[in-house]
């Protein structure tokens, strides 16, 4: 609680002190090494605020970091080893929660209320343009005003 | 003595708050000349009395008086002065009196500037600040009093975080505070012009100054929250999506939506009771984002029952605030008559579309933020989200924004010619072209969506140039007529393109981080390190002591081709108080890119790790913010906003300069 009284930044700055990924937890496969920073990157890091594995100095994304290299050294796909994780440590360690019902409002909300805005604005345009200028006379009322424009000359 | 005086001082201002909050409202319905004016010397009384409780609050901390918990609890009697007056403001009781000091501020500030409103009008402003400023010196007092004494005193105070104790605390609270805050004003100008009932371009005209100016301070703050986190994380991010963050940039995107929608009901009195709803909304995210960071929410639902009394009050405060002007608007906004009426390709049109992607957005970064909140409180999965969802979908819905931008200012009012806009962007679109194509070619095809953000930035720099360049006829006339149609350009103008240009040059900034490169060894001192080629020598360490710390300073000789750059010192503190480290980054820039150097943990073998990253164009994210500031005062400037009512009413129709 008193961390998070403290200024806006405080919560995500108490994380980090610049000990992200450490040379020891290296791989010495350059390949391997890229798909675990690029998976470290979407996991997050469960004691701090929306750092990723790869980002925090904590000593719990530490132990995921060499956990996750271990799994790809063992052979793991790159959704196995992410499998493997979310097992033990839940959904919570997604930075990027799945596509399911119970996220259905999550990941179609801000589509579909761009939809519904765009039409709720363009009936309103279209309302507003017809009340405008008046419609436009028809063939008929056309004739009509011809017939009484010749009668007056 | 003096902080007991302070703890007068306070409730003595919400004493005022209250008179201020009913009087001249009474004032205003029965038409009682000295009941409205009471909301002025009310609004001023309250600004002394809240900046002596300030006041007596900073002496407590610079003189360190431990008696007072506030004090023991953040503060230390070792600490550099300048750290322990922002450290007043570093902790939840001192960050609200801050609070209130801004909003008694600003209520002084519309009591002493608001001689050409209509008395009814400023009474009821004013009486709405009054209410706000009764609301929140209530929450001081009864659940966050920063007086409260300690008996025994300690001896020593437990100090400020170390974290904190950066000159990045003196300036970026202060100035997101002067930005939410200050959206208050517009809030209360919203309300009272519903309870007037009347919603003009004199309105507008009136509320959009004070918005303009919450919306330069929020985001200057913004950007110093984000150039803090830079130089301090040690690996250069410098923004995370985290919902302290989203909390300050809810009401950033709707206060830009409110800034641009005020524009039409100034000059076309168009999109009123909607430019109502905006100034409502962006205050009420503002109220949430100070609710989110301070009840503890965001860690856990459960963190709110630690301390139930403070999180229930702000609940209230928002139920009362928001719900209140909600109900308010519903009765009131439907009599409000629309005026101008506009085809949708028009000036009219693409703010409506700026208002809809930039409203939409913050509904995005809404959802995002509380949906692990909601997950969680209806017993569904503990989620997370973070950046890879607002990557996905904020950052999609911006692509739009940047495209109209453009575009929008060369469309005429009510009825646009979208054809001949574009034909007049000729300039701006082959630029865009060749940039895009410079830069696959550049970069080796290198990652498409980067490359196209970088084009993006291009069409909105080029596009707000020539828009600039038309007006004044630059090249097409003699120098001389430029630079006289340059100068009676009203300042507003100058302020829209300074400030699309600063949005072009973020733009810039943000997409060019595709393209960092980093390099992370154990370098011993004797060793090199290179990087995007930059050679890095680590010199030797020295172990210094600091005021409250000690440090491990590196030295490290930056050379490129054999010739030496720079010398940068990177360092690692070590706080015993606190028993925390540290890092002091070291970053070299030519503003074209950085490069930034962290010092990581020793090895005990006598090397260190040394982080090395190089970052192109990211000095331009904030450089950017900072244009798009300067083009808000310059705007700011503007003599409109000067003169009266009258003398504008005077001034022909077609005094602005045909577009």
């Amino acid at each position: 609680m008193r961390r998070l009284a403290a200024a806006v930044l405080l919560l995500l700055l108490a994380g980090g002190i610049a000990r992200a990924v450490e040379p020891g937890e290296r791989l010495a496969d350059p390949a391997l090494e890229a798909r675990a920073r690029a998976i470290g990157k979407e996991l997050r890091c469960l004691v701090c605020q929306n750092e990723s594995i790869d980002d925090s100095g904590a000593d719990l994304a530490h132990d995921l970091r060499v956990l996750l290299r271990e799994r790809l050294k063992a052979g793991d796909s790159d959704r196995q080893a992410i499998a493997y994780i979310v097992a033990r440590y839940g959904q919570f360690v997604l930075l990027k929660p799945p596509v399911e019902p119970a996220t259905y409002a999550l990941w179609f909300g801000p589509p579909a209320l761009l939809a519904l805005a765009a039409i709720a604005i363009a009936l309103r345009l279209r309302r507003r343009d017809t009340s405008a200028p008046p419609a436009p006379l028809s063939a008929e009322e056309r004739r009509r005003l011809a017939r009484l424009l010749d009668e007056g000359t | 003595m003096i902080v007991e005086l302070g703890h007068f001082a306070l409730i003595l201002a919400l004493l005022l708050a209250m008179v201020q909050a009913s009087v001249p409202l009474l004032g205003a319905a029965r038409r009682k000349a000295g009941w409205m004016t009471l909301g002025q010397s009310t609004a001023v009384a309250q600004f002394v009395l809240v900046s002596l409780a300030f006041a007596a609050l900073i002496n407590a901390y610079v003189t360190s008086d431990f008696s007072v918990a506030n004090v023991a609890e953040n503060s230390h009697s070792t600490k550099p002065l300048l750290y322990k007056i922002t450290g007043v403001w570093g902790n939840h009781e001192g960050s609200m009196m801050l609070w209130v000091f801004i909003l008694s501020l600003f209520g002084a500030a519309v009591a002493w500037f608001g001689d050409n409103l209509p008395p009814t009008l400023r009474a009821r402003v004013l009486a709405v600040q009054g209410m706000i400023g009764t609301g929140f010196l209530l929450f001081i007092l009864l659940t966050s009093d920063p007086f409260h004494r300690l008996v025994p005193a300690p001896l020593d105070g437990r100090g400020l975080n170390p974290v904190l104790q950066d000159p990045g605390l003196a300036f970026h609270p202060p100035f997101l505070y002067l930005g939410y805050v200050g959206f208050s004003v517009a809030f209360s100008f919203a309300v009272a012009a519903l309870i007037e009932g009347r919603v003009d371009a004199a309105w507008a005209r009136w509320v959009r100054p004070w918005t303009l100016a919450a919306w330069c301070a929020l985001t200057v703050g913004i950007a110093m929250g984000s150039w803090w986190a830079y130089y301090t994380l040690g690996w250069g991010g410098w923004w995370f999506w985290d919902p302290v963050e989203n909390a300050s940039f809810m009401p950033w995107l709707v206060g830009t939506a409110l800034l641009h929608s005020a524009i039409v009901v100034e000059k076309r009195d168009a999109l009123k009771s909607w430019t109502i709803l905006l100034a409502i909304v962006t205050f009420s995210l503002s109220l949430v984002g100070t609710f989110l960071v301070r009840s503890g929410v965001l860690t856990s639902v459960h963190a709110f029952a630690v301390d139930p009394a403070r999180g229930t009050f702000i609940l209230l405060l928002l139920l009362v605030a928001i719900g209140g002007s909600l109900a308010l608007y519903a009765a009131r906004a439907p009599r409000l008559k629309s005026g101008g009426i506009f085809a949708p390709i028009s000036r009219e049109g693409a703010l409506v579309l700026n208002n809809l992607l930039l409203c939409t957005g913050c509904a995005t970064v809404f959802l995002g933020t509380l949906y692990p909140l909601f997950s969680d409180a209806v017993g569904g999965p503990k989620l997370s989200v973070g950046f890879p969802f607002f990557n996905r979908t904020f950052v999609p819905l911006m692509v739009p924004v940047l495209i109209a931008v453009a575009i929008g200012p060369l469309l005429a009012w009510k009825r646009g010619d979208l054809a001949a806009a574009l034909q007049r962007l000729w300039l701006a679109l082959a630029g865009t072209v060749a940039a895009v194509l410079i830069g696959f070619y550049v970069t080796g095809g290198g990652p498409v969506l980067a490359v196209l953000g970088l084009g993006l930035a291009a069409w909105v720099l080029l596009a707000a140039a020539v828009e600039w360049a038309e007006r004044i006829r630059l090249l097409r006339a003699p120098w001389r007529e430029s630079w006289r149609r340059a100068r009676s350009l009203p300042r507003a103008a100058h302020g829209m393109t300074l400030a699309h240009m600063g949005l072009a040059i973020t733009v810039a900034g943000i997409a060019a981080s595709a393209w960092q490169q980093e390099r992370i060894e154990v370098v011993a001192p004797g060793g090199t390190l290179a990087i995007a080629g930059y050679v890095l020598h680590l010199d030797g360490m020295t172990k210094l002591p600091g005021a409250d710390f000690t440090a491990d300073r590196a030295s490290i000789t930056v050379t490129r081709g054999g010739e030496t750059v720079t010398v940068m010192h990177p360092e690692k503190r070590f706080f015993p108080l606190q028993q925390m480290a540290t890092a002091m980054t070291a970053i070299h820039t030519n503003l074209l890119a950085d490069l930034y150097v962290a010092l990581g943990d020793s090895d005990g073998k006598g090397g260190w790790t040394v982080r090395a990253y190089w970052k192109p164009l990211v000095p331009w994210i904030w450089i950017g913010a900072v244009a798009m500031a300067a083009g808000g005062l310059v705007s700011l400037s503007d003599r409109r906003w000067r003169i009266g009512v009258a003398a504008r009413a005077r001034a022909p129709r077609g005094a602005r300069p045909a577009e």
